[in-house]
């Protein structure tokens, strides 16, 4: 698939990488496209079913980027948010979600390349890997995990009947 | 129905240049809800925030983006234009087009429609963003400072000359910490007490400032600006007001042989006693633990000698309730005694010393009028041996750190004793000399050049008794590693800086962090050294690192200084980004089911226990609440509730999900 343009989430604390990233722009650093920043406060304010969200919206891959370790401007959301991956990467390997599209770095609000690196490379790889069907077929349309809303649709109800559905399955 | 307006800017050629506008506002213009849609050369400018202020006008918009540049660039201008036209400013968002998109991605189709994606997620979060209006919080103008060392009365003295009210608390009868014990101070050589004691004095003299010695801090409730103090004032048996401080009943004490704390034990003191003669308050104290009338019920030798009738032995702890808005830790440290070193005989060799207790026996003050004279014998020694860094820098011993202050106190030391004693000789064992700060280089070459002090670059591997001397074992690594030994009269151990014993439980009343050795934790290392992470508590001097004088007394100001800064105001205004626990209509009352999750992961013990009642007092249950003057906004809690019933301020669930499904 060589003009595949694979969609990447990134979750992004205000203080440190939101921060790095402004400062790849100030350096007119290029880079890939293909990503799409949420501003967080923090990294310990993501709550992971955002990730999940995101892939059952069509992310072909996502980004999860604070500050670095000691540097958290709350302290320690940094450290929340990277005992929480510890487990949900496991909790997504078992899942049979493809931890390849998951990224997870440190970048500071100095680190303006470091960003651009770590979405080249992450653009780079998921040109590879192709798009992530699989996610949304597999846990939303089949299980029905979440309730995907498409565009110009007006926000559907918790799909109930899918989730009913899916407990009788298993 | 949301009216929203989409102002999209040009940035001159900066955003314009790649990414294609007008496409972007036309494209705008489609989004649901989106009700204006226009771009502008430059939206900052005078008429671009005009063209946003008669939009929110005329067409009665609940909610503006403005796509330029970075939010963490001119947010709070477009907020403050919003507020200016009257629509709540949290109902604001910027799009991030240019260092997001337009300067770090090349001309081209791909570049625009990311900066459509760019504008339809904040248009999608911003319809779901709620008014919110800052919150402000009243402040009580006085401050707690904890501890009556240098950095406390430096940091009382700066708060209560700009004048407003300080209660200072200090745990010993008198105020004055360890500087009141040192000699003489680095680089300057002047007396300490002679640049300290008029300080004590003007501290207790000071209109503004509520003195309470022998007294300690017993809880703390309450957030910036309205903290709730309960300080314990122990019974001194002596009643302040009526005792003059003559002495008679120190004179009269039966008991003369207690080791003094204030000569680090190598002198002694009374019963009923007062520390120093320069104390403040220059009243005694009875120590109940030695006292032949607590320790057998009768005696009361001191209560007959007093002329003024003023000592009190049913006494008891007195406890005091205080409103403070701001807290200063400044509770100094303490220093590892001879007993921690098995190597240099488990403190058992009476002429094996600490550097403090060198003090005393150099100050003019000090058990033996300032004569450098054994404690053993009294014998003035020929040969004395200091070794620098004994604990420091040894994670053998725990201690990783450098203590910072002994390479330049031994080198004082070795100074003053080769002033007192001409024809002794002195050594010094060292591992490195970091002698850092203004004249302190020059200082330690002093020592070692004009006052002959041996230097020896190695460790002390052993110490112990022969002949009545010290034999000394150690190397010099600048002589390829050869063996020394010397037969020392007297060995000075600059013992390592420690926190406090009970620095943890302090620490623990306060709600603020510490680190792995004890010392109080600034909120950040560069930019924040002296504010906790609790809000409105700010640390100073060796309680949070060890420290010099000169470093203490700027980090005191520098405390004051924040202090003073948050009394400038009768109410503090802080950004509403804050986490909120939902409530809602019985019998449920909040869908918070009380597992308080959120409150172990608060690094800023935000969150409270709410009981809710029935009219009759009954409870229903307990749910968690945010103490909005406490919360700092980083979500930590809100995604890790499982009940999801804390949510963020401006950052909420409900916004996040939305940008997401407008991906």
């Amino acid at each position: 698939m060589p003009d595949f343009e694979p969609r990447i989430v990134a979750f992004v604390c205000n203080w440190c990488t939101y921060a790095g990233a402004d400062l790849t722009g100030t350096s007119r650093i290029k880079y890939a496209h293909n990503v799409r920043m949420i501003r967080l406060p923090c990294t310990g304010r993501i709550d992971f079913m955002l990730l999940l969200q995101a892939f059952g919206q069509g992310a072909d891959g996502i980004i999860v980027s604070g500050c670095h370790p000691g540097d958290c401007h709350y302290t320690s959301g940094n450290f929340h948010a990277r005992r929480r991956w510890m487990l949900f990467r496991r909790l997504l390997d078992f899942m049979g979600v493809d931890l390849r599209r998951v990224t997870f770095a440190w970048v500071s609000a100095a680190e303006g390349a470091k960003w651009a690196e770590i979405v080249n490379t992450a653009a780079a790889d998921l040109r590879k890997l192709g798009p992530y069907d699989d996610f949304p077929k597999r846990f939303v349309e089949k299980v029905g995990l979440f309730t995907v809303h498409r565009e110009g649709e007006a926000p559907a109800e918790p799909n109930v009947a899918a989730r009913t559905q899916s407990a009788e399955v298993a | 129905m949301p009216r929203i307006g989409v102002f999209i800017c040009h940035c001159g050629e900066n955003i314009a240049g790649t990414v294609d506008c007008a496409a972007v506002t036309q494209a705008a213009a489609q989004i649901p809800g989106v009700v204006h849609s226009v771009d502008y050369k430059y939206m900052c400018s005078d008429p671009g925030q005009n063209q946003i202020k008669e939009a929110i006008k005329e067409k009665r918009l609940t909610g503006v983006v403005v796509a330029a540049c970075s939010p963490r660039m001119h947010e709070p201008t477009f907020r403050r234009a919003c507020a200016e036209a009257g629509l709540n400013p949290f109902l604001c968002e910027m799009a991030n087009l240019r260092e997001h998109c337009s300067w770090v991605h090349e001309k081209n189709g791909h570049t625009t429609s990311k900066a459509i994606d760019l504008v339809r997620i904040l248009v999608e979060k911003v319809k779901r963003n709620r008014p919110l209006f800052p919150i402000n919080v009243p402040v009580t103008k006085t401050a707690l400072v904890i501890g009556g060392g240098i950095a406390g009365i430096q940091a009382a003295l700066d708060i209560a000359n700009a004048g407003q009210k300080v209660v200072l608390v200090e745990r010993e009868p008198s105020i004055g910490g360890h500087m009141a014990q040192l000699s003489e101070t680095f680089p300057t050589l002047d007396c300490s007490q002679c640049i300290l004691t008029p300080r004590m004095v003007e501290v207790a003299q000071h209109p503004n400032i509520t003195l309470h010695t022998y007294a300690e801090l017993e809880r703390l409730d309450g957030f910036i600006g309205n903290f709730r103090a309960v300080i314990r004032k122990k019974a001194r048996c002596i009643d302040e007001k009526t005792c003059t401080g003559c002495g008679a009943c120190i004179q009269k004490c039966a008991l003369k042989k207690i080791p003094s704390e204030f000569n680090a034990g190598l002198g002694l003191r009374t019963a009923i006693y007062v520390p120093f003669p320069q104390a403040v308050p220059n009243k005694p104290v009875i120590d109940r633990d030695h006292c032949t009338f607590f320790q057998t019920g009768r005696c009361k030798l001191c209560e007959r000698a007093c002329p003024t009738k003023a000592i009190r032995f049913d006494q008891q702890d007195e406890f005091i309730e205080i409103n403070v808005g701001a807290v200063v830790a400044a509770t100094g440290y303490e220093v590892k005694g001879t007993d921690f070193f098995p190597e240099y005989g488990y403190g058992e060799q009476k002429d094996i010393i600490t550097g403090l207790q060198f003090e005393r026996l150099a100050s003019a003050s000090g058990p033996t009028q300032g004569v450098i004279k054994r404690p053993s014998d009294g014998k003035v020694p020929d040969t004395i041996v200091f070794v620098a860094c004994a604990g420091s820098r040894d994670p053998a011993k725990g201690i990783a750190y450098c203590s910072k202050i002994c390479c330049m106190y031994t080198a004082k030391h070795a100074m003053l004793y080769k002033h007192k004693v001409h024809a002794g000789k002195a050594y010094v064992f060292y591992m490195d000399i970091r002698a850092g700060g203004k004249m302190y280089e020059e200082f330690v070459r002093r020592a070692i050049e004009e006052d002959e002090v041996h230097y020896v670059r190695g460790r002390v591997s052993r110490i112990y008794p022969r002949d009545g001397q010290l034999v000394v074992k150690g190397v010099d690594t600048l002589l390829n590693s050869r063996p020394v030994e010397i037969e020392a009269d007297m060995v000075v151990l600059a013992t390592a800086m420690v926190a406090q014993p009970d620095a943890e439980s302090l620490a623990q009343k306060m709600k603020v962090s510490y680190d792995q050795y004890h010392f109080l934790a600034e909120a950040h290392p560069k930019l924040r050294p002296v504010e906790m992470n609790t809000a409105g508590i700010f640390v100073a001097g060796a309680c949070q690192a060890p420290k010099d004088i000169p470093e203490t007394v700027a980090q005191a100001s520098a405390a004051a200084a924040k202090v003073l800064g948050l009394f400038s105001r009768d109410e503090l205004s802080r950004e509403p980004v804050v986490a909120v626990v939902n409530r809602c209509a019985p019998p449920e009352f909040s869908t918070c089911v009380g597992c308080f999750l959120c409150e172990s992961a608060c690094a800023y013990q935000a969150i409270e226990h709410e009981d809710i009642k029935t009219r009759d007092g009954k409870l229903i249950k307990t749910v968690a609440r945010v103490n909005q003057g406490v919360c700092q906004g980083c979500g930590t809690c809100v995604a890790l509730c499982r009940s999801k019933s804390i949510d963020l301020q401006g950052f909420s669930n409900e916004q996040i999900f939305a940008e997401l499904v407008a991906l």
